[in-house]
């Protein structure tokens, strides 16, 4: 018993180890990726002066960050100063603690499963995680004393709230489409359709609501550079700084993974049940395909105006949630009752209609407020 | 004593110490985050229990939901972030006084309690809190009459909030 109980936990340190590492590094390469695909995007180079590539850019810019003198305002409040990035950070990483990165696998005589958490409220878990990721943001607005820093830590907590609901709402989707809230079951209820098929419209709410989470472009308003000169952390400097860069880009990375779980099939990928390591390699292009996305997005689409955001979120995305949600359950509960799969591929058609009659309704109101009339 | 009484001991008296600061600090930032704290605490103990749903929700709901409503208010409402004026007014003693007593009371009424003593039983195997809660909540022979009850009565208290701070006259929320 007690050997045993020494393995197990031998097997987490090392597995939490790894996430954190591949986290971390993951973070350094994906801000060398994305100056890279943006540098192309834009016609221009990017970074390739340190190593072949640049590859080694990453480094050279943790070593400068870490060198660089930090600067506490005046009238700071220290401590919370101190610790928001930290809170900032905390989040981004144990949120990953319940991503499934493969089947199990079995080495050195016994079976690992290749998650760190197997949390039968998983899903529930990523809300609460994801809720509480918005504590840092604010905490740095305010403690800086500085009207533009706070003023990004408020936009930051109305933004993350407002779009927290859709988020939740498309999260209930996959939850009732796999009928299971652990991340292996949702998983495994997508061997023989991913969910991107069933519910695309889903996907892309959970998409545009994780963007606005993670405070990317077009969603960047708590970092505003034109409005509030970086927002929330306008006045860190240093390893502090690196840190909020660093939470935003795991977050980022963490987003990829969890819509690569809920929607996208996650590790599943041909001949992954013959060779169990290939469901990592799955997972991690699958996630490499997502952040490319995200960049993409970036590159491409302006910043929205902030009362727009606001409105997209209240008035657009959550109502179109809800009718996702209802649409999926009703789909469900009738293909059950009647058992006609018909009813079941009734999801993806009534899905995509409303979101077309949604895609319409933005235009139209659009055209209005351009020209005045329709 | 085994390792769940340490750790249950700790969690204990770090939720305490957090809701004692809560209360004793004088900036109102810091006493909203010493109430994450208490909070945080509150669903480790569930954890602790088993109770790995509950304590999920008391994390999304009161941690980020709540509190960062109360941390939101205070940034915005307060000018000066520290609380002047006495922390007691002059009925302290007889809070003092119910809070010992109804400590005593809980005390004696859990001594007679025989559940108290007794170490809780494992689930059985193949069972799921998770759907038995949600069966209950949505069934008629559980709960589906106060759960609704209670979501019109949270629409209502939505509904009632926007109409108080909506403001006819500009079309606007009231400025």
């Amino acid at each position: 018993m007690m050997l045993s109980d020494w393995t197990l936990w031998l097997e987490w340190l090392i597995k939490s180890l790894v996430v954190t590492f591949g986290l971390l590094t993951g973070f350094a390469y994906l801000t060398w990726y994305e100056r890279r695909a943006l540098a192309r995007i834009q016609a221009r180079i990017g970074p390739n002066r340190a190593g072949p590539q640049g590859l080694l850019q990453p480094i050279a810019d943790a070593i400068k960050l870490i060198f660089k003198e930090e600067l506490v305002p005046a009238k700071a409040d220290k401590t919370l100063f101190f610790w928001a990035p930290v809170i900032t950070m905390i989040p981004s990483l144990i949120i990953a603690a319940v991503i499934p990165w493969g089947p199990a696998i079995e080495m050195f005589g016994r079976v690992i499963r290749l998650s760190i958490a197997d949390l039968n409220v998983g899903v529930l878990y990523l809300m609460s995680i994801a809720s509480i990721a918005v504590y840092g943001i604010v905490l740095a607005g305010w403690s800086s004393n500085n009207k533009y820093a706070m003023l990004g830590g408020l936009r930051s907590s109305a933004q993350m709230i407002s779009y927290e609901l859709a988020l939740g709402l498309s999260f209930a989707t996959s939850i009732i489409l796999a009928n299971s809230m652990r991340m292996l079951d949702i998983v495994e209820a997508q061997r023989n359709l991913w969910f991107v098929v069933v519910q695309p419209v889903g996907a892309v709410i959970f998409w545009i609501a994780t963007l606005a989470e993670v405070n990317r472009a077009p969603f960047d308003m708590p970092e505003a550079e034109q409005e509030l000169t970086a927002g929330y952390h306008a006045e860190y400097s240093g390893m502090k700084f690196a840190l909020f860069f660093m939470a935003e880009y795991q977050k980022m990375i963490v987003v990829s993974a969890i819509l690569a779980t809920l929607y996208f099939g996650g590790y599943l990928g041909p001949f992954v049940d013959r060779f169990p390591w290939l469901g990592p390699i799955y997972m991690i292009i699958k996630i490499v395909i997502l952040l490319f996305v995200m960049i993409w997005v970036r590159a491409t689409w302006p910043r929205i105006r902030y009362d727009r955001l606001m409105a997209f979120g209240w008035k657009i995305l959550l109502p179109l949630s809800l009718a996702i949600a209802f649409i999926t359950a009703t789909g469900i509960l009738l293909a059950d009752l009647s058992g006609n799969p018909l009813y079941f591929w009734a999801i993806p058609v009534v899905s995509v209609l409303a979101g077309l009659f949604t895609v319409a309704v933005i235009y139209r109101e659009l055209r209005r407020k351009a020209y005045g009339r329709v | 004593m085994t390792g769940e009484q340490i750790v249950f001991l700790v969690v204990a008296f770090v939720t305490l110490f957090a809701g004692l600061m809560v209360v004793t600090t004088r900036n109102l930032v810091h006493a909203a985050l010493w109430l994450v704290a208490a909070l945080f605490g509150v669903a480790v103990t569930y954890v602790i229990l088993h109770a790995n749903f509950l304590a999920v929700v008391q994390v999304v709901v009161y941690i980020g939901a709540i509190a960062i409503l109360f941390i939101f208010a205070v940034m915005l409402t307060r000018r000066d972030m520290r609380d002047q004026g006495p922390q007691m007014n002059k009925n302290w003693w007889f809070g003092a006084v119910l809070a010992v007593l109804t400590f005593g009371g809980l005390y004696f009424l859990l001594q007679g309690w025989e559940g108290m003593t007794k170490t809780a039983t494992s689930y059985p195997v193949g069972f799921d809190a998770i759907s038995e809660l949600g069966n209950a909540l949505v069934s008629p022979a559980g709960y589906v009459l106060p759960f609704e009850v209670a979501s019109v009565l949270l629409v209502a208290a939505l509904v009632g909030a926007v109409y108080v701070a909506f403001n006819p006259r500009n079309g606007n929320s009231g400025k």
